[in-house]
């Protein structure tokens, strides 16, 4: 479904990707996990067509991003909240879902305040939110229009345990469905549920695989100690 | 569709943020208010001092526009060096020797005129006079409103025009919209209709003031005004969103305002450049402004009609197309599609 091929690309002088290699298929959840500085918000952002690599090629659906009949295929939520704060939360998501939705929009619109769990805050403004409900609202933004591939960018990160389950019991029905996800995260609780995950640091990808088979490879009892030795290991 | 959707917002952006409203409407309209008590008085007496003149000399003198005294030498020489008085009159061999004050030049002419009428150069008996355009009751402030208005109107639609578009890419909003199928023209587009839109009844409420409660001399059309604003107001928006590309917070925003829309203000003519060397009036020929201006100065004073405004209703769109266009590709810089 996602599909990188040897990616590298520079930010003037300083390479922040290095021949990056991702396959994910339909229905997948994958994790990418990484120090912060690693490239993960870059790459993510070349998924979206948002930055074409120097090098290398991204497929979405088999098809060749940069490509407008995919921008629609998509959901995408940036590391940064990306909201209007003059507006309230309804208006936000009714703007961001105008540009795909147009018959069952107000009923999308409403599934999916109800998930994040701002059904009740959505007249209120953006600007008097707390930094979770500002999470929650990008993240109800990138699945109104039930796009067949999530992008989330740390989805959950600083979000309360409640919102966190609710959240990730909606990511599991969606892969049911079919729908692919990819997310970004420190969390080794998090990295946990997802079905494989990729560390990248210093712009590579230094391991593959599924949380279990890491958990046995390094012989180590949880991720947390996956991470430890890779963090602690010169890249 | 799309360009609806970008205006929509903007327009609930606006409502919502009740004193950038504010400033675009209350802001022109308190500085033409100030401008108008400051400029819009009949012109002012000008105090004369003779020193042992002729009485006759001194009649005429009084039944003139100006304030006469006589003073013995000494006095009238120490009320001239303390600016007290405008002008010393006094006989010099036998001939009448005017000493004026001399530090604000915009009093030269009119004591000089207001002296040369009262002693019986009176040209207003010799010739009579008609005025083509305007009128005899005109004063500075007719001749620098229309000036004024389009220059206002451009500088706030700049402002909060390039702010906003600067906001959107530093909270992240402008690469989270390119993120969705909308297409880089169809934002710029949506950008300019929305507030194409609000500029339109900034503009209404900005000239309605000026001409009905300022009383601001106009003998054009309305509309012809409106249409006018309205190219300059898009003008700014596309040029103000433009530069806040090279913008990276609202500090550096406003650090544009000496460079771009103050030097625009000189050549407008606020200031008469005619009689300057043709280099610095090409400099004029560059800035949108210049022809906003002539427009603006050209109905409300002249009644021209658009047909006698071609040319500068050209350069405006002219203006207006580019800055858009380079928009559309500085949006590049966030998504190459």
């Amino acid at each position: 479904m996602i599909e990188l091929n040897g990616i590298t690309h520079k930010f003037g002088k300083e390479k922040v990707l290095e021949d990056v290699d991702i396959f994910i298929d339909r229905g997948e959840i994958f994790g990418l996990l990484g120090p912060s500085g690693s490239g993960k918000t870059t790459l993510v952002r070349i998924m979206t067509g948002l930055i074409i690599p120097q090098e290398g090629e991204v497929k979405l659906r088999n098809q060749r991003m940069p490509k407008r009949s995919l921008m629609k295929r998509y959901g995408y939520m940036a590391q940064e909240n990306a909201l209007y704060y003059e507006l309230t939360a309804w208006e936000n998501l009714d703007f961001f879902s105008s540009f795909y939705l147009r018959k069952q929009k107000k009923e999308r619109m409403k599934y999916v305040l109800r998930i994040t769990g701002l059904l009740e805050y959505r007249n209120r403004s953006v600007g008097s939110f707390s930094g979770g409900m500002r999470r929650r609202l990008s993240l109800a933004i990138a699945m109104v229009h039930d796009p067949e591939i999530l992008i989330l960018d740390e989805p959950t990160t600083g979000l309360d345990p409640v919102v966190r389950r609710s959240i990730w019991k909606e990511f599991y029905r969606l892969k049911e469905q079919g729908t692919t996800i990819l997310i970004t995260t420190h969390s080794m609780e998090e990295a946990e549920k997802c079905g494989r995950l990729a560390m990248l640091r210093g712009g590579k990808v230094i391991a593959a695989g599924s949380p279990d088979a890491w958990k046995r490879e390094y012989h180590t009892q949880t991720l947390e100690d996956v991470f430890l030795h890779f963090g602690g290991e010169e890249a | 569709m799309n360009i609806l959707i970008v205006a929509k917002r903007i327009l609930r952006q606006f409502l919502r943020d009740k004193r950038s409203v504010a400033l675009m409407v209350v802001a022109p309209g308190l500085i033409l208010s100030l401008l108008w008590l400051v400029l819009d008085n009949d012109s002012r007496t000008a105090e004369v001092a003779v020193v042992e003149a002729p009485e006759q000399i001194y009649e005429q003198l009084a039944s003139g526009k100006m304030e006469v005294s006589i003073l013995d030498e000494k006095t009238a020489q120490k009320q001239l060096n303390d600016a007290e008085i405008d002008a010393l009159l006094k006989w010099d061999e036998n001939r009448p020797l005017l000493i004026l004050e001399g530090s604000d030049p915009t009093d030269h002419q009119m004591i000089r005129t207001s002296i040369q009428e009262a002693m019986g150069v009176d040209r207003k008996e010799a010739v009579s006079i008609q005025y083509w355009h305007g009128s005899e009751d005109m004063n500075f402030f007719d001749y620098t409103g229309p000036v004024l208005i389009g220059f206002f109107i451009f500088f706030f639609v700049f402002l909060v025009g390039g702010v906003s578009f600067l906001r959107e890419r530093t909270q992240g909003t402008l690469e989270r919209v390119l993120a969705t199928p909308i297409q880089r023209y169809e934002l710029v587009g949506g950008y300019l209709l929305g507030f194409g839109l609000f500029t339109l009844l900034q503009s209404v409420l900005i000239v309605l003031y000026s001409v009905y409660v300022l009383d601001m001399y106009m003998v054009g059309e309305m509309w012809m005004v409106l249409f006018i604003t309205m190219l300059l107001a898009l003008t700014a928006l596309s040029l103000g969103t433009l530069l806040s590309t090279y913008a990276k917070n609202e500090f550096q925003m406003i650090q544009f305002i000496p460079l771009v829309i103050v030097p625009q203000l000189f050549f407008s003519g606020l200031f008469p450049i005619e009689g300057l060397s043709s280099w610095v009036q090409v400099l004029g020929k560059l800035m949108p402004l210049t022809y906003g201006a002539e427009a603006l100065r050209g109905i409300m004073l002249r009644n021209e009609n658009l047909g006698d405004l071609q040319w500068q209703v050209f350069m405006l769109l002219m203006f207006f197309a580019i800055f858009t266009l380079l928009n559309v590709k500085a949006l590049r810089r966030h998504r190459n599609l």
